[in-house]
């Protein structure tokens, strides 16, 4: 046995209340006369049912389907008839029905023909998943997530199992791992087989001395194997927190704890795993933690799933309170339960039904004065004043900024505010409209992408209904020009253009030619012009001609001097290619 | 059987915020003993007064904000406000310069900006600044300690707090006052010349810091605040003045521990630094506050104009909080694997 290293940010040292269920032994509870089994136990789509109403079921009897490798499908805890498929009040926060089927026990508890897979050594991975999948066994330390899905992962090192147990007033993986440690311990190998770990390590709080003794014992003694402890601190059993004690690791914001090669189960889901493969038992009970002063007595319970609460609150001696409370989980993530006909599911692992004085009332909130209390339990390392505030004013930019999806709701912040605000509460308001939001802005990008795609598709059906009518034109006309008489002759235009191309290109030639020329014998031509003139001017001076006349003709011979001079300091093109 | 739906946790830890506020004002008390100790009688009318003012202050205009009276007057908020402006102020103050910095405290600082838990400022050091710069001549005057000077007796405390003049019968210069009026002189010169000093940083004073320092660190344990904004402040003074500190020449602006327990030193770093609603959010937002304080604290005392700077620091950073805070945001889970 060992003892951890690490620890993480935060947390909180609540009363703990374990003593008050822990000291009786597991109790099989009775067959109730009603089952509910909700077809959303698990997180992942809904099952399908696979009986109809009238048909008679029996202990074990798969009644709805897993949709898809995502879920998780359910089974019939006792024998009976099928009554109902209906809308019921299940367990949720909201108050809300969801389809369950109902049935009537009739008490005899016949079970379906069974085997189980001792030897499940022989069987290949993909097998052992499939039967756990249809076995419907999801995680039972709280969130639900399929078992099957969460092993199905490569790369895996080292598989951890969750004893922690660190929410007060639960004793129900205490007592599984005190009374049934031999059977965790094989569903641990069951586990490890699958995901291939070279090495289990098993957490367990240093508040469970007969779970960690008994554990120990059942423990193979290989160095793969380890028992660790800590000191207990809530949250210690978030599967985050928990591997960062075990290992001294944090799993990458966004991502899960198989990418540092790690897999984490709960005691009670290694139980189950073990039930399913060896025994052949689908998931049909689990073990419930019964405690609260409201409770005569008080301990753990394994219940049919699908059992109403009420009929084990009765069970187990519920008293009337004035203002009567019911939590499903512990007092720090369980929610309050809308009514109490709802049944218990797989991830029921409490009912706590405190007396007034035991759980008080919340008090109204006082403003925040930013006390920082919070931000120093916050597990998550988050600053929940700085999220509270954005909370309120819904920044959401600076909700994303403060990381509040990294928030795991566990209550700690809430716990510790003096002011008593309900912390998660808002958490968990803004969380669900930033959900809201990027799931709006996702359908909006898909739209877009498909308006965008449509926009294409159209452009290019026009473009092609523009090709095929030009092919049908050209195909036309060359029909057309076939039967005429200028058939064998080459197309009379073209030609015409061929030859204007060939005039114009002849032409071209020829001022470039001229040009070079034009250079020489415009000197020449000037000097003439200029002695014509000279000779005009003698002419002139000679006939005493008008001094108007000869001034025009000095000026003209001027002009005339000056263009020559111009030429000759201008070298000709012909001396340039020289 | 119809059910009590609550939100989650169900549980809370029984430290409301009338027990935070009730334990500051018992963390005072050891500093309150040495104030009155060394400076008679009036720093209770002092305490009185302020008090006395404040809540009515704060309950004028929870009337106003039409909020209910029992409720928000019981988180004894006002209280502590009150009994940080009081000893703040020099004893046997009248009443009406009390008043003026308790409403100053409670009615602008704090309920213009929203009331509690809203307020950029520190009240007590808005409500301080103000009388500081209003009356300075009322606001300078310290009495002697009563080792140098007879302070005034109870029925003369009490006359004191209804005159109209400052109590001038035994007033004495700090010695944060001596150090900054006698800047030629060499620190030992001063030391032996001037019984204020006492035997590290002024007769008194010491006992005074020490009282505050022995309620912070009270606080600390019981996890009132951590420890980064009183560190950083005590850290960077000490640094500072250890840096300028020649063994006591004339340019030399005091030892760190003359710095650390004179004036408002300790009740600044473990009272007034550590208002959480006017400072920084995160650890090491805390420790650059806690830091910056020092700095301005030193900076203000050796160059600057008054003789002591807390509430000119914590004001001025109390500014730079929310940027600050912009800067250090803590980084969440996951971001880095930690070996801790």
């Amino acid at each position: 046995m060992n003892t951890a290293k690490h620890t993480f940010h935060g947390g909180i040292r609540p009363l703990e209340h374990k003593e008050d269920s822990n000291t009786t032994p597991i109790e099989i509870a009775p067959i109730p006369p009603m089952l509910v089994l909700p077809l959303q136990q698990h997180s992942g789509p809904t099952a399908k049912p696979c009986v109809t109403e009238g048909e008679y079921v029996y202990k074990g009897q798969m009644i709805a389907n897993a949709a898809d490798a995502s879920g998780a499908s359910i089974h019939a805890s006792s024998s009976g008839y099928v009554v109902a498929i209906e809308a019921r009040l299940v367990a949720h926060p909201s108050g809300m029905a969801d389809t369950c089927i109902v049935i009537e026990t009739d008490g005899l508890d016949a079970a379906i023909e069974t085997s189980g897979h001792p030897n499940w050594r022989n069987l290949n991975r993909v097998e052992l998943l499939d039967i756990l999948h249809r076995s419907g066994i999801v995680g039972l330390g709280g969130a639900g997530f399929p078992t099957a899905r969460k092993l199905n992962t490569d790369s895996i090192d080292t598989l951890i199992i969750n004893g922690t147990e660190c929410e007060p007033y639960i004793t129900a993986d205490d007592l599984c791992m005190r009374e049934r440690a031999a059977d965790i311990i094989r569903g641990c190998e069951i586990l490890k087989y699958i995901v291939g770990a070279n090495s289990v390590i098993v957490g367990i709080e240093d508040n469970k001395p007969e779970a960690i003794e008994s554990m120990g014992k059942a423990m193979p003694s290989s160095p793969d194997w380890k028992l660790v402890t800590f000191p207990t601190k809530y949250p210690s059993g978030g599967e985050k927190q928990l591997i960062e004690i075990l290992t001294g690791r944090q799993v990458p914001r966004g991502g899960l704890p198989a990418n540092i090669g790690i897999v984490c189960q709960n005691v009670g889901t290694a139980f189950a795993v073990k039930e399913a493969l060896e025994d052949g038992k689908p998931l049909i009970s689990r073990i419930t933690t019964f405690t609260g002063q409201a409770l005569s007595r008080r301990g753990n319970l394994e219940v049919r799933l699908g059992t109403p609460v009420s009929y084990l609150l009765d069970y187990m001696g519920y008293t009337e309170q004035k203002v009567p409370r019911l939590i499903m989980g512990g007092p720090m993530m369980g929610f309050a339960l809308p009514d109490a006909t709802v049944p218990i599911v797989k991830t029921t692992n409490c009912i706590l039904a405190p007396d007034t004085n035991e759980l008080p009332l919340p008090k109204p909130a006082q403003p925040c004065i930013r006390c920082g209390f919070c931000a120093e339990a916050c597990p998550a390392s988050l600053l929940p004043q700085q999220l509270f505030w954005h909370s309120k004013s819904s920044n959401f930019d600076q909700l994303d900024k403060h990381a509040l999806d990294d928030c795991i709701e566990c209550g700690v912040c809430s716990y510790v505010c003096p002011s008593s605000i309900p912390l998660v509460q808002y958490f968990r308001a803004s969380k669900h409209e930033m959900r809201m939001r990027r799931n709006e802005q996702q359908q909006a990008d898909k739209a877009r992408e498909r308006f965008e795609a449509r926009q294409q598709r159209l452009e290019r059906e026009a473009l092609e209904r523009e090709a095929t009518r030009a092919a049908r034109k050209a195909a036309a006309k060359a029909k057309a020009a076939e039967s005429s008489r200028f058939a064998d002759e080459a197309d009379p235009v073209q030609a015409a253009i061929e030859r204007a191309k060939a005039k114009k290109a002849r032409l071209m030639q020829q001022s470039q030619q001229g040009a070079q020329m034009n250079a020489e014998s415009a000197l020449d031509s000037l000097k003439t012009k200029l002695a014509a003139q000279q000779s005009t001017l003698q002419q002139a001076e000679a006939d005493e001609k008008s001094e108007k006349i000869t001034t025009a003709l000095q000026a003209s011979i001027r002009r005339l001097e000056q263009q020559i001079a111009e030429s000759e300091t201008k070298p000709p093109s012909k001396d340039v290619e020289e | 059987m119809s059910l009590m739906r609550t939100s989650s946790p169900h549980l809370s830890a029984a430290n409301p915020v009338q027990h935070v506020m009730q334990q500051v004002l018992l963390a005072l008390i050891p500093g309150l003993i040495a104030l009155i100790h060394f400076f008679g009688p009036g720093v209770i009318f002092n305490l009185l007064a302020a008090c006395g003012f404040a809540v009515l202050c704060e309950a004028l205009v929870l009337r106003l904000r039409g909020y209910d009276l029992r409720f928000f007057l019981s988180d004894y908020s006002a209280l502590v406000t009150g009994a940080l402006l009081a000893v703040s102020i020099p004893p046997y103050s009248p009443w009406w310069l009390i008043f003026i910095g308790a409403f100053f405290s409670i009615v602008v600082a704090k309920h213009l900006f929203g009331g509690l838990g809203q307020n950029p400022f520190n009240p007590a050091m808005v409500g301080y600044v103000v009388l500081l710069i209003s009356f300075p001549v009322y606001m300078t005057h310290w009495t002697a300690p009563s080792d140098l000077a007879n302070t005034p007796g109870l029925l003369q405390s009490f006359a004191s707090l209804w005159s109209n003049e400052y109590y001038d019968g035994t007033t004495m210069a700090t010695p944060l006052d001596l150090m900054k009026q006698n800047e030629g002189q060499m620190l030992t010169f001063l030391y032996a010349n001037n019984p204020q000093f006492g035997s590290y940083a002024g007769l008194g004073w010491e006992w005074v810091n020490l009282g505050f320092l022995a309620g912070g660190l009270w606080m600390l344990h019981k996890k009132l605040f951590t420890w980064h904004g009183p560190v950083g402040m005590l850290a960077a003074l000490g640094i500072l003045s250890a840096l300028f500190y020649d063994d006591g020449s004339s340019a030399s602006g005091g030892s760190p521990l003359f710095h650390w327990l004179s004036g408002a030193t300790m009740l600044g770093a473990f009272f007034i630094i550590t208002d959480p609603a006017s400072g920084a959010t995160s650890n090491l937002g805390r420790l650059l506050f806690g830091a910056m304080v020092g700095v301005l604290v030193y900076c203000i005392r050796v160059w600057g104009n008054y003789p002591d700077a807390v509430a000119f620091a914590v004001l001025l950073l109390n500014f730079c909080a929310p940027f600050i805070d912009y800067y250090t945001i803590p980084k969440p889970y996951g971001t880095e694997d930690s070996q801790s």
